[in-house]
C-alpha cells in the first residue's frame, strides 16, 4: 500500500513512541493492574501497524526484515518455556514459582488485602509477562506485515 | 527402575521446546535440523514407553502443575494419566516418528521446511497434551492447538488449489466444533464451579443443563472424529494433504475419539445408570444412538469409496468406514455395559483404534510413494508398477489384507472381537459389518490390480524404487502389523484390557483426586 | 429480568453468527460469522462470573465489597487469543483462495467434488 500525506506521517511520528510506552507499561504492570503479556503486546503491535499504514508497506519492509522478527518470536517462546523448566530444576514442579519469597529479583510478598503494592513482587510472573509480550509483538506484527506485502505484490503481478 | 515423577510434564514440554528451537537451528544447516527433530521425537517416545511400563505396574499417575501436594479446593491444572491415555499416547508417538522418518526424503525438494518441522512438533505436543490432561479447559486449549497446527499443515503445498480449499473447509468446521466444546465447558463451570474432570464427575447430578452439555460435547467431538453425517471435511483433508500429514492427521482424529470416550465414560460415569427418556437407562440410549451413526458411517464410507478414481480420496473413505467400526465397538460396549460381551465389544473397539491407525497409515504412505515416483494421483493413468517398485507392492499387499480384516494381519483380531460381540447384541449389526468388510476387500483388490498389475506402460519405463528412508519407515509399520497379527495376545492382555477396565472403572479415576471418592 | 439481558444477548449473537455462516456465500462473511459466534461464547463466559453489586477483582487500592469471579476472565482471555490466531489463519487462506480461483464466491470454489 502507498504512503499517506505529510500531516498523517507527522502525527504518527509523535503518537508512535507514546503508544509504545503505554504498551510496555501495560506489559510490565501485569501482576498489579489489569493487563499482562497478551494485552500489552497487542497495544504495541497496533502501534507498529499504525506505522505500517502511514508510511507504506515498501518503506516498512525495507526497514524491518521478516527474518529478524521470526528470531525475536522464537526467543520469546524459548524464554517462556525455559522459565517453566527452571521451575523444575530449581524448585519442585513444572511451572513452580521459584522466585517468590527469595531475595533475588522479584521476591517480596505484599500484605493481603487492598492497598498499594510494589512492582518487585510476584516472582516469576513479570518475567513471563515480558517473554509473552515480546512474542506477541513479533507475532502480530509479522502477520500484518506479510498480509500487506501479499496484497501489494498481487497488485503488481496483475499489472 | 526409578522413573522420575515429573515424566507426564516432560512428555508435553519436550516437543514444545523442540518446536521453538527448530527455526533457530535450521538457520545453521538443514541436515542438523532433521537430526534434531528425530532426536527429540525418539527421546519423547522412550519417555512414553517408560511411563506406560510404570502405569501398567502401579496404576494411575497424576502430576500437579506448580506444587507438590494437592490442596483443596482444587485450583491447579492436573495431568491424570491412566491406561487409556497412555494407550493413545503410544499410538501417537509411533505415528509421528514414522512420519518424520518418511519425510526425510519425501519433502526434500520443498522450501519452507523449517515451518513444516515446527508445526509437526507443535502438533505432537497438542495431541499428547489432549490425551493426558485431567482438566476440561486444558483439553479445549490443546484441541485448538491441534486443529490450528494441522490446518496449516494441510494447506502446506500452497501452489495447489485443492490443498488450500481443503484447509479452509477444515479450519471452518474445526473452529465451530471447538466453540461448541467451549460453550459446554462454560455450562458445566457455571453450574458446579469446577473445571477438573474428576471433581466434575464427583458432583455431577444430570440436570437439564447437563444434558445439553452432554449433547454438545458428543456432537462436537464426533464431528472432529469423522462420524457420518459430519464427515464432510475428512475426504478433502486426507486426500489433498501431503502423505505424511495424512498419517499424522489420523493420530489427531483418534485423539478426538479419545475425547468422546473420556466424556461419556468418566465425566458422566455416575449418570450413566439413571433412567431417562423412553424408560431406558441413559447408557442404553446413547449407546444405540452411537451404534446407528456407526452403521451409517460404515455403509456410507464403503459405498462412496467404490466410485472414486483418486487414490488418496479412496483410502480416505476407507478410513471413514474404519472409524465406523471403532464407534460400533464402543457403542455396543456402552449399550451392553455390565455384561460379558459388552466388555469384549469395548476391547474390540479400543484394539481397532490401534490397528486402524497402522493400517490406514501404511496405505497412505504407499500412495505417497507412488506420487513421489510417478507424479500420478488418478487410478486411471497408473498401471504395471509392480515391475519397478517391488517393495512398495509388498507393503501394499500387507496393508490391503490388514484393512479388510484377513488373517494373519492384526485387523483380523480386532474385527473378530467386534463381530462376535455385536452378534450377541443384535445379529443384523454383525451381518452389515461383515458384508462391508468383504466390500472393502473387493475394492482394494480392484485398486491393486489397476495400479500394480497389468501391462507395462511406456511412460513408466524409467520409474525406480523410492529412496531407502521411505522404505524403512514403511517397513516399521508393516513389521508391527505382521507381529501383532501373529501374536495378538501380547497387546490384548497387557495394554488393551487395562485400558478397557480403566474406562469402565471410573470411580478409581475420581478417587485419585477427590479425597474420599465415591 | 434485568439480570437476564446478557444471556439473551449471548443467544442473539450466536444465532446471528450461525445465520451468517450458513446462508451467506461470500467467504469473508463466513469468517465474520465465526468471529460473531466466538464473541457470543466469550460473553457467556464473562457473564457467568458476575455477582450482585460486585466490584472488579483487583486488590490494588480497591474499595471494599464483594468481588466478581476472576477465573472466567482468565478463561475468556485465553479464548480471545485463540480466536485471533484462528481468524488470522482463515484470512490468509482466503487470500490464497482468491489468487487461485479468482473469485470469493463459495459456489465457484468447488474443485473437490463428490
Amino acid at each position: 500500500m502507498t504512503e499517506m500525506s505529510k500531516i498523517v506521517r507527522t502525527i504518527t511520528n509523535i503518537a508512535f513512541p507514546l503508544s509504545m510506552i503505554f504498551g510496555f507499561y501495560v506489559i510490565a504492570h501485569g501482576h498489579l493492574t489489569p493487563g499482562g503479556g497478551f494485552q500489552g503486546g497487542a497495544v504495541v503491535a497496533s502501534a507498529c501497524a499504525m506505522v505500517l499504514v502511514a508510511f507504506g508497506s515498501k518503506w516498512t519492509i525495507g526497514k524491518i526484515k521478516e527474518k529478524r522478527l521470526s528470531v525475536l518470536e522464537s526467543l520469546g517462546a524459548i524464554g517462556f518455556i525455559g522459565l517453566a523448566l527452571l521451575g523444575l530444576v530449581f524448585g519442585i514442579a513444572f511451572f513452580h514459582n521459584f522466585l517468590v519469597g527469595s531475595d533475588y529479583l522479584f521476591g517480596i510478598i505484599p500484605a493481603t488485602g487492598s492497598g498499594l503494592a510494589d512492582i518487585n513482587t510476584a516472582g516469576v510472573l513479570p518475567l513471563m509477562n515480558f517473554a509473552v509480550g515480546i512474542k506477541v509483538i513479533a507475532g502480530l506484527f509479522v502477520i500484518v506485515l506479510v498480509m500487506a506485502y501479499a496484497a501489494t505484490s498481487y497488485k503488481e503481478d496483475k499489472k | 527402575m526409578n522413573i522420575p515423577e515429573y515424566t507426564p510434564a516432560l512428555i508435553v514440554a519436550i516437543p514444545l521446546i523442540g518446536a521453538f528451537l527448530t527455526p533457530l537451528i535450521s538457520r545453521v544447516h538443514d541436515k542438523l535440523r532433521n537430526i534434531f527433530v528425530i532426536l527429540v521425537l525418539v527421546i519423547n517416545a522412550s519417555l512414553v514407553f517408560l511411563l506406560a511400563y510404570d502405569i501398567l505396574k502401579n496404576g494411575i499417575q497424576t502430576y500437579i502443575f506448580g506444587a507438590r501436594n494437592l490442596s483443596y479446593p482444587i485450583v491447579r491444572i492436573l495431568f491424570e494419566v491412566d491406561a487409556m491415555s497412555i494407550f493413545m499416547a503410544i499410538i501417537s508417538s509411533i505415528i509421528v516418528l514414522v512420519a518424520v522418518l518418511y519425510s526425510w526424503s519425501f519433502m526434500k525438494n520443498n522450501t519452507g521446511l523449517d515451518k513444516y518441522y515446527t508445526l509437526i512438533l507443535l502438533l505432537t505436543a497438542g495431541i499428547l497434551g489432549m490425551v493426558m490432561t485431567g482438566d476440561m479447559f486444558n483439553f479445549f486449549v490443546f484441541l485448538e492447538i491441534t486443529s490450528i497446527a494441522s490446518c496449516a499443515l494441510i494447506a502446506f503445498w500452497t501452489s495447489q488449489a485443492e490443498s488450500v480449499e481443503a484447509g479452509f473447509k477444515y479450519i471452518v468446521i474445526s473452529a465451530m466444533g471447538a466453540l461448541f466444546v467451549l460453550f459446554a465447558v462454560a455450562i458445566l463451570y457455571g453450574q458446579y464451579d469446577a473445571l477438573n474432570i474428576a471433581q466434575l464427575a464427583d458432583v455431577m447430578q444430570y440436570t437439564f443443563l447437563d444434558k445439553i452439555a452432554l449433547v454438545l460435547l458428543i456432537v462436537a467431538l464426533a464431528m472432529k472424529a469423522g462420524l457420518v453425517p459430519m464427515h464432510m471435511w475428512l475426504p478433502d483433508s486426507y486426500g489433498s494433504a501431503p502423505s505424511t500429514i495424512s498419517l499424522v492427521l489420523v493420530g489427531a482424529t483418534l485423539a478426538s475419539l479419545y475425547g468422546v470416550l473420556r466424556v461419556v465414560f468418566t465425566l458422566y460415569g455416575n449418570a450413566l445408570s439413571t433412567i431417562a427418556n423412553f424408560d431406558v437407562a441413559v447408557n442404553v440410549f446413547i449407546g444405540w444412538f452411537i451404534i446407528a451413526l456407526a452403521i451409517l458411517s460404515i455403509i456410507v464410507g464403503v459405498i462412496m469409496a467404490l466410485i472414486q478414481t483418486d487414490f488418496k480420496r479412496l483410502i480416505a473413505f476407507g478410513a471413514v468406514a474404519e472409524i465406523g467400526y471403532m464407534f460400533l465397538g464402543i457403542g455396543a460396549g456402552l449399550a451392553a455395559a455390565g455384561t460379558a460381551y459388552g466388555n469384549v465389544a469395548l476391547q474390540g473397539g479400543i484394539f481397532h483404534i490401534f490397528n486402524d491407525a497402522l493400517d490406514v497409515g501404511l496405505l497412505f504412505l504407499v500412495a505417497g510413494a507412488i506420487y513421489y515416483a510417478t507424479k500420478e494421483r488418478s487410478l486411471n493413468s497408473m498401471g504395471g508398477l509392480a515391475r519397478n517398485m517391488k517393495f512398495t507392492t509388498v507393503f501394499f499387499i500387507i496393508g490391503l489384507l490388514a484393512v479388510a480384516g484377513m488373517p494373519p494381519m492384526n485387523g483380523f483380531a480386532s474385527k473378530l472381537l467386534i463381530y462376535e460381540s455385536t452378534f450377541q447384541l443384535n445379529p443384523i449389526l454383525a451381518i452389515v459389518a461383515i458384508l462391508c468388510s468383504i466390500l472393502l476387500l473387493a475394492m482394494f483388490v480392484k485398486v491393486f490390480y489397476s495400479a500394480f498389475m497389468g501391462p507395462e506402460l511406456p511412460k513408466f519405463k524409467k520409474v525406480k524404487e523410492v529412496p531407502k528412508s521411505m522404505l524403512f519407515a514403511m517397513g516399521i509399520l508393516a513389521t508391527i502389523i505382521v507381529i501383532f497379527g501373529l501374536f495378538p495376545e501380547i497387546i490384548l492382555n497387557n495394554i488393551v484390557q487395562p485400558a478397557a477396565d480403566a474406562l469402565l472403572g471410573y470411580s478409581e479415576y475420581i478417587s485419585q483426586v477427590v479425597a474420599g471418592g465415591i | 429480568m434485568i439480570y437476564n439481558i446478557p444471556y439473551i444477548a449471548v443467544v442473539g449473537l450466536i444465532l446471528l453468527g450461525m445465520y451468517a455462516l450458513v446462508f451467506k456465500r461470500n467467504l469473508i462473511k463466513m469468517v465474520i460469522g465465526i468471529t460473531l459466534i466466538e464473541s457470543g461464547v466469550n460473553m457467556f463466559l464473562i457473564t457467568l462470573g458476575y455477582r450482585k453489586e460486585s466490584i472488579a477483582p483487583i486488590y490494588t487500592s480497591s474499595p471494599g465489597g464483594i468481588m466478581s469471579l476472576p477465573v472466567p476472565q482468565a478463561l475468556t482471555l485465553t479464548s480471545i487469543v485463540i480466536g485471533v490466531a484462528v481468524t488470522a489463519l482463515m484470512l490468509s487462506l482466503v487470500i490464497h483462495i482468491y489468487r487461485h480461483y479468482g473469485s470469493l464466491d463459495a459456489k465457484n470454489v468447488r474443485r473437490l467434488k463428490e
